[in-house]
């Protein structure tokens, strides 16, 4: 359009920050005062997300909604957003968790104002990560994301948080630091940080070219090329996390505040899932084909030894971190099949379908259930043991049919949203390679195996007496709570809102793939 | 007019040894306004400097004789490097003066002696001639002595001994080279760029090189040349050590940038791997050295020898985007520097008396000086060099330049980011968040409105760099269109 748009995507950007300081400004002393003015900013961003949707034109490819200025002309840095039918998903995801965790009770040590604020900068960060499309821009708000969950973890965690804090910052930045050499590299070949050109340069085959003429004498272009990819790859596998760079992942999920675990498995890993979408699929085909067995067994080792992992575990937090360990596994096992030359009609679309709207899916599962643990916490002052529990079903039935139901998704249960993208994803994988979708269907079974025991020890059996005064939901609870199952409902009933959505984003990637 | 960046500091040094020890409200006034001209004069020459592309490199030009019976002469001039190191100055003149409000033991004569280094430094960086330069890089040798044995503490005359010897040995190095290169130049002068322009044999430059740089380079901290620093900033008050932090170390890498580097290209070629190698283990070393100490003045001194390494890579990558991210570095970790001595010397060490980071810890910090545990978080953000803060895009463009030219030392550098990172974390976790219990203890004082203004103006400036390094950048990169940088990149 000629005229100047308002520039909506900085605004999303900004309005975060903002309420942040404006709750920094509330008075000390009134938690609820500051906890409304959080809340009223985040609704705000959901509902400057709902309107990007409404303006969206998802039957067009391409971005949308450029804002594009230069940064740093020197280095060839620009202040680049923009947005697809992928970015607008996770900001969907991102616009509904955040009040979500805004509205989980708060941690009790220490100043509200300031996790409240500390949340809000977290989001900015995330979406920032989502929307920027330079290098420079993009990692920018990967690192700075650290702060705010590091300083969550660190002030508001269990006992072990201080441990938890520094292993999760220390090993995520030690995947950055891989990456940033990457991306230099890749620089120096080729002159740009911007996604867009690379993925095009290595569409054409000037990226190989780049690469050999500015290090083919030293080592071979795809040698070069392949170590670049390592760098990479190692810097978004500590994030989402693939086994075997998951180390850092049970402590961080288990000591954080619930309502925190509930933003770093249902966003912050999104973030390693979003660049395997938009920067190692497009400009690295090649090496990830290559490397394609390899990585399958990978992402096959992510989904089994994770689901047996939470099988062994006695903590729900542990459980549940282990769990989503394992459902981002289908993510990646979807997107290292994708790669596979195929004949077969669909599966390709149906694998990258399925991985993208497995990302939703689990960021609002997750994202619910630790909604629910989290008011359990309040109410068992601060307890999250397995046996700690027992018959809560008497006592709460509110919270646990929605936990339950919740429960289910995870499991992938028909009707509800889990089902529609593991189906996908399977559905996928299994024509282009199909002994590694058999390989992973056992997990399905652990899966099921350490749901149903979360649910027979928590909820069902003799109602532990500690328990007898266990208070059911609250009105506030039952809105947040019931809303997030009922969308739970409509994904798996109606997926084709969101599939519609990210429809062209999958058709673009593909694109891009040999 | 750019002279009066070193005149007002002698000047303001001067009226202060004159004014009465008891007037201690008097000095420090005249200490902060005497600053404050400094830097108002950085501010003016760099948006008056021409940045069009017709214009000269070097602008403000001086040109007095001083002893034209030896050719020296008082040659002023400023390219776009020295400019954001004049501000850079200032800012730290500004900075220190805020952070040693509290001094109480004549502080006419601790500024009196502050200036002077301030005024030592302008000097420094706006010579062209090199007899200049180097008595201006010897004028900061005697107070920094003063100021650490007068007004420091822990082993404070030790370290201000090992200081003053490493200074000097540095010196005379780099004035044996320049007494050579005067003889060979036979030109019988001391001008920087009629100097520049004679012609080396490549064996004198084999040699006169690397004593010269040596000679900088012992002052910008570099291994094995270093242990100077951590003991001397230990020792240093807080002001002291945001100027040996800040500006002095800057002083060494400058000059080895200016004066070193130009004048023997032959010589430069010759010893390039050699300096890079040691710099990128200057990197690591200080990065591990932190990672081991237990005060906390130690961990950000040897911190300061780890981010000066990528100061120096970056010159010997002799690339324009590695050797322009050198020169933003300097200027990055003397923000950084001067910020995270301030926290460690003036909010903490001045209020608890102790720096141990032990004990540091059970004193629950976070809640008593909440201002200092954000300014620190901030200031550890900066060092780690995350984006959005200076270090980032200063380290970033050498670590380009690095890949360009010398990628097999990113196998050392890498791994010293990360434990960059450790350390920092480590030192702001004992500091402010440490686990375990909390003694009551005496309330702390809160801090202080000057200590508050000098923070913000720090984290300012860290940010502005940080997110707009561009005017910096352009001016840097301006500069190396002289013919006398131009040699570097041939």
């Amino acid at each position: 359009m000629a005229m100047i748009e308002f520039p909506i995507l900085t605004a999303l950007l900004l309005l975060p920050l903002a309420t942040a300081v404006a709750v920094m400004l509330t008075p000390a002393g009134r938690p609820g005062l500051s906890r409304g003015v959080a809340l009223g900013g985040s609704l705000l961003s959901l509902v400057l997300v709902l309107l990007l949707w409404s303006q969206f034109d998802a039957s067009a490819q391409g971005l949308q909604q450029v804002e594009r200025t230069a940064w740093i002309p020197a280095l060839n840095v620009e202040y680049f957003l923009g947005l697809d039918g992928l970015t607008l998903m996770l900001l969907l995801l991102g616009g509904l968790l955040v009040p979500l965790a805004l509205a989980a009770p708060l941690p009790a040590k220490a100043e509200p104002r300031l996790f409240l604020a500390l949340v809000l900068c977290l989001q900015a960060m995330v979406f920032g990560v989502f929307l920027s499309l330079n290098f420079v821009l993009w990692f920018l708000f990967w690192e700075l994301s650290l702060i705010p969950a590091f300083l969550l973890i660190k002030i508001w965690g269990g006992s072990g948080r201080s441990r938890a804090a520094y292993q999760f910052f220390i090993y995520t930045l030690t995947g950055s630091v891989g990456m940033l050499l990457g991306f230099l590299a890749l620089y120096l070949a080729t002159g740009v940080f911007d996604f867009m050109a690379l993925a095009e340069l290595a569409r054409s085959g000037a990226l190989l070219e780049a690469l050999n003429q500015s290090y083919g004498s030293m080592m071979g272009a795809e040698n070069v090329r392949l170590l670049i990819f390592g760098g990479v790859l190692f810097g978004l596998a500590v994030k989402v996390p693939m086994i075997p760079f998951h180390s850092w992942l049970p402590d961080a999920y288990a000591e954080a505040p619930s309502s925190v675990t509930l933003l770093l498995t249902g966003l912050l890993s999104k973030m390693g899932l979003y660049g395997f979408l938009r920067i190692l699929l497009p400009i690295f085909p090649e090496p990830l084909q290559a490397l394609q067995p390899l990585l399958l067994g990978l992402a096959l080792a992510t989904i089994l030894l994770s689901s047996l992992a939470a099988l062994a575990q006695t903590d729900l937090k542990r459980m549940l971190a282990y769990s989503s360990i394992n459902h981002l596994g289908y993510c990646l096992l979807g997107l290292f099949a994708v790669v596979a030359v195929t004949t077969v009609e669909g599966a390709r679309d149906a694998a990258m379908s399925g991985v993208m709207l497995q990302i939703f899916n689990h960021g609002l599962t997750a994202g619910a259930l630790f909604y629910f643990i989290s008011l359990i916490e309040s109410r068992s002052g601060g307890l999250h043991g397995l046996d700690d529990f027992g018959g809560l079903r008497r006592v709460a039935p509110v919270l646990c049919g929605l936990m339950g139901i919740g429960l289910f998704a995870s499991l992938g249960l028909p009707g509800l949203n889990g089902f529609v993208s593991e189906f996908l994803i399977f559905r996928g994988v299994f024509s282009l390679h199909p002994w590694a979708a058999v390989l992973a269907l056992p997990a399905l079974l652990f899966t099921a195996i350490f749901l149903l025991r979360i649910l027979s020890r928590v909820f069902f059996g003799p109602l532990n007496e500690r328990w007898s005064g266990f208070a059911d939901l609250s009105i506030r609870e039952r809105i947040c709570g019931g809303t997030a199952v009922a969308l739970m409902f409509v994904v798996g009933i109606f997926p084709g809102v969101l599939l519609h959505l990210i429809n062209p984003s999958v058709l673009d990637m593909l694109r891009f793939l040999p | 007019m750019i002279a009066w960046t070193f005149i007002s500091a002698f000047m303001g040094s001067v009226v202060l040894l004159l004014l009465p020890s008891e007037r201690k409200a008097l000095a420090r006034w005249v200490a902060l306004g005497t600053a404050g001209v400094g830097f108002a004069m950085a501010v003016l020459a760099f948006c008056k400097f021409d940045r069009s592309a017709s214009a000269a490199p070097f602008q403000f030009v001086v040109e007095r004789e001083w002893i034209p019976s030896l050719g020296i002469g008082f040659h002023l001039g400023a390219d776009g490097i020295s400019l954001v190191l004049l501000l850079l100055t200032g800012l730290i003149a500004i900075t220190g003066v805020l952070f040693s409000w509290n001094i109480e033991r004549s502080p006419n004569r601790f500024f009196a002696l502050f200036l002077i280094i301030i005024g030592g430094a302008y000097g420094v960086f706006l010579s062209t001639d090199v007899f200049l330069l180097l008595v201006c890089y010897e004028i900061v040798i005697l107070p920094k002595y003063l100021l650490i044995a007068g007004w420091g503490s822990t082993r404070k005359s030790y370290g201000a001994m090992k200081l003053t010897l490493y200074s000097i040995v540095g010196s005379a190095l780099a004035l044996a080279a320049i007494m050579a290169t005067y003889v060979v130049a036979g030109q019988g002068s001391f001008d920087l760029f009629t100097l520049a322009g004679a012609d080396y044999p490549a064996a004198f430059q084999a040699w006169a090189f690397p004593l010269m740089f040596v000679g900088f380079a012992i002052l910008a901290g570099m291994w094995p040349f270093h242990t100077w620093a951590p003991t001397g900033h230990v020792a240093a008050p807080t002001a002291g050590s945001m100027l040996l932090a800040g500006l002095v170390m800057k002083l060494g890498a400058y000059g080895a940038l200016r004066v070193a580097m130009p004048l023997f290209p032959a010589g430069l070629a010759q010893w390039q791997g050699i300096f890079a190698a040691l710099a990128a283990f200057s990197i690591l070393y200080g990065a591990l050295a932190a990672l081991a100490q237990r005060d906390l003045k130690f961990v950000i001194g040897y911190s300061s020898i780890s981010h000066m390494g990528f100061v120096m890579l970056g010159l010997m990558t002799l690339s324009v985007i590695g050797v322009s991210g050198a020169v933003l570095q300097m200027v990055s970790h003397g923000i950084i520097a001067a910020l995270l001595f301030a926290v460690a010397g003036r909010m903490i060490y001045d209020r608890t008396h102790t720096r141990d980071l032990d004990e540091l810890g059970r004193l629950g910090l976070a809640r008593k000086l909440p201002f200092a545990a954000v300014v620190f978080l901030i200031a550890s953000s900066a060092s780690m060099g995350l984006p959005g803060f200076s270090g980032f895009i200063a380290e970033l463009t050498v670590l380009i330049g690095t890949l360009d030219s010398l990628p097999l030392l990113l196998l050392i550098v890498g791994p010293a980011i990360v434990l960059t990172v450790a350390f920092t974390l480590k030192a702001l976790q004992a500091t402010f968040f440490a686990d375990g219990p909390v003694e009551r203890g005496t309330p702390l004082d809160p801090i202080t409105l000057p200590e508050k203004m000098g923070a913000g103006l720090l984290i300012a400036a860290t940010l502005i760099v940080g997110l707009w390094p561009m005017p910096f950048l352009q001016l840097i990169l301006r500069s190396f269109d002289s013919p006398l940088m131009r040699v570097l990149f041939e």
